[in-house]
C-alpha cells in the first residue's frame, strides 16, 4: 500500500553520503538502496516521513519533515495552535494512537 | 533482578483484548528497568523495548528457548514505535537507563539490541558515543528475533519490511469504532429533536418515526468510516483516506437506501442531506485512520487536511441548510 503519490519531503544528498547503509537498516519501507557504494532512493512514495534514516545518519545527508502521519492529531494542533498531538498518552484520550 | 516467563497467561490475554477495545491501555505499563528471560549471564545480548506491557509481551512471549536480557525504557506506556515517534523512546532515555539498571556491570560486552521501529528515536550513534554500547537494530517484528540472533545478528530484508495486512488493520478497528459511537449519543440526541420538534411542541411520535432512518444511517456512516474502510484499505481506489471513506459511504448509504426501500418514502431535501451527510462522515470517520496505520506521512495528511477540511465544513453547512429548508417546509412557512 502507498499513501498520496509526489508528495514526500525526504532529502538525500548524495555528496555527503559515505555509504554506510544504517538508513537501508531503520527504514521500515525499503525507500533505500546502495548503490556504487551509496544510497540512493528505490522508492519515494513509500516513505512515511518517520525520521528514522535522518536519525540515525552520522553525516547529515538526509533531511526529512518527520512528523505523525494521523489526522486526529494534526486537527487537534490546528485546533489548539500547538504542536500537533492524538494526546495517545492518555488522560482523556479519544483513543486514536499515532 | 526480575525473571519473566516467556508464556502469556489467560488473565493477560483477557488484558491484551482490552487493549484493543479501551481506555485501559493507557495505564497497561511495567516498571522500567532490567528484566532476565531464561538464565541469561555477563554474555548474553540484551534486547530494548518499551513499557507497555503490551509491546513488553509482545517481545517475551517470543524468546522461549533464549536467554537474553530485557532493558525497558521508560516511554510512558507508549509502544515503541509511537514512543520513538514522540522522542520517548529516545537516545536520552536509552542512556540514562542504561546507567540507572546498570547494564555495564551486568554484562562484560557492548551491545545492545533495538526494535527496528525504534530508529525514528534512537541515534545509534549518540548513544554510542555517550556510553560506549553498541546498538543493533533489530527486527521489526518479535517473532523473528530467534531467527536474527541465530544469524549472528543479521536481519533478512523481509525482517526490516514493515507490512500492514488485514488482521493488522481488523485489530484496529474497535479503537476507530469506539471513539465515534461516543459521538453518536449526540447525534442520535439531534436527530430525535430535529424530527420531533413541531410547532406544538416536541411530539414524541413524529421524533422516532421521522428519526429512525436516520439514526440507521449514522451507525451505517460510523461502521463504513470506522470498519469498512480500514478492512478493505487496498481494494477501495484512490490513495486518499478522505475519499476511501466516501467511497465506502456512499455506497453503503446507497445499498442501505436500497434494502430498506428508503428511496421512494423519503422527501427530496431529506434524500438529498442523506447522499450528503453521510458518505461525508464516513469521509472524515475515515480519515482518521491515517492516525493508525504504517504508511501515511504527516505532509500527505497535512494535504488531505487542507483539501478536506473546507469540503467538510461547506457540505456540512449545505446539509444544516437542507434540513432547515425541509423543516420550514414541513412547517408551511415556505
Amino acid at each position: 500500500m502507498k499513501y498520496l503519490a509526489n508528495i514526500v519531503s525526504l532529502e538525500l544528498f548524495p555528496e555527503k553520503c559515505v555509504g554506510c547503509g544504517l538508513c537501508v537498516e531503520v527504514c521500515p519501507h525499503a525507500v533505500f538502496q546502495i548503490k556504487d557504494k551509496k544510497a540512493v532512493i528505490r522508492d519515494r512514495d513509500q516513505c512515511m516521513e518517520c525520521g528514522a534514516c535522518v536519525q540515525n545518519c552520522a553525516f547529515g545527508a538526509l533531511k526529512v519533515d518527520k512528523g505523525v502521519g494521523c489526522a486526529a492529531a494534526l486537527i487537534n494542533g490546528m485546533i489548539t495552535g500547538g504542536e500537533p498531538s492524538c494526546d495517545c498518552s492518555g488522560q482523556g484520550s479519544t483513543g486514536n494512537c499515532c | 533482578m526480575p525473571v519473566v516467563s516467556t508464556r502469556i497467561s489467560r488473565a493477560e490475554y483477557w488484558e491484551h483484548v482490552r487493549c484493543r477495545i479501551s481506555g485501559f491501555r493507557h495505564s497497561y505499563t511495567v516498571k522500567p528497568g532490567l528484566y532476565a528471560a531464561g538464565r541469561p549471564d555477563e554474555r548474553s545480548e540484551v534486547l530494548v523495548t518499551a513499557n507497555y506491557k503490551l509491546s513488553f509481551d509482545s517481545l517475551r512471549k517470543e524468546l522461549g528457548g533464549l536467554d537474553v536480557w530485557i532493558l525497558v525504557l521508560d516511554t510512558k506506556g507508549i509502544n515503541v514505535w509511537c514512543a520513538a515517534g514522540k522522542g520517548t523512546f529516545g537516545s536520552d532515555e536509552l542512556i540514562n537507563r542504561l546507567g540507572a539498571a546498570q547494564v555495564g556491570s551486568v554484562v562484560a560486552h557492548k551491545r545492545l539490541i533495538l526494535p527496528q521501529l525504534g530508529g525514528p528515536g534512537v541515534s545509534s550513534q549518540k548513544v554510542r558515543q555517550t556510553t560506549g554500547f553498541s546498538v543493533s537494530f533489530g527486527p521489526v517484528r518479535a517473532g523473528d528475533i530467534h531467527e536474527y540472533i541465530k544469524a549472528g545478528c543479521k536481519a533478512t530484508p523481509e525482517m526490516r519490511r514493515v507490512h500492514f495486512p488485514l488482521v493488522d488493520r481488523l485489530v484496529l478497528t474497535p479503537m476507530e469504532l469506539n471513539p465515534a459511537f461516543k459521538m453518536y449519543p449526540w447525534f442520535a440526541l439531534l436527530t430525535l429533536l430535529f424530527f420531533g420538534l413541531q410547532p406544538q411542541g416536541i411530539i414524541f411520535r413524529d421524533a422516532l418515526a421521522g428519526g429512525l432512518p436516520f439514526l440507521l444511517l449514522g451507525v451505517i456512516a460510523i461502521i463504513s468510516g470506522a470498519f469498512l474502510t480500514p478492512a478493505l484499505l487496498p481494494f477501495i481506489p484512490f490513495r486518499a483516506f478522505a475519499v476511501k471513506g466516501w467511497i465506502a459511504g456512499i455506497i453503503s448509504v446507497s445499498l442501505a437506501m436500497q434494502m430498506t426501500a428508503l428511496h421512494g418514502h423519503m422527501d427530496a431535501l431529506l434524500l438529498a442531506f442523506s447522499y450528503i451527510f453521510f458518505p461525508l462522515a464516513s469521509s472524515y470517520i475515515g480519515l482518521q485512520f491515517t492516525g493508525s496505520t504504517t504508511f501515511t506521512g504527516m505532509t500527505g495528511v497535512k494535504k488531505e487536511l487542507g483539501i478536506g477540511i473546507p469540503l467538510y465544513l461547506f457540505f456540512s453547512a449545505v446539509s444544516v441548510i437542507l434540513l432547515i429548508v425541509y423543516k420550514l417546509g414541513q412547517w408551511g412557512v415556505l
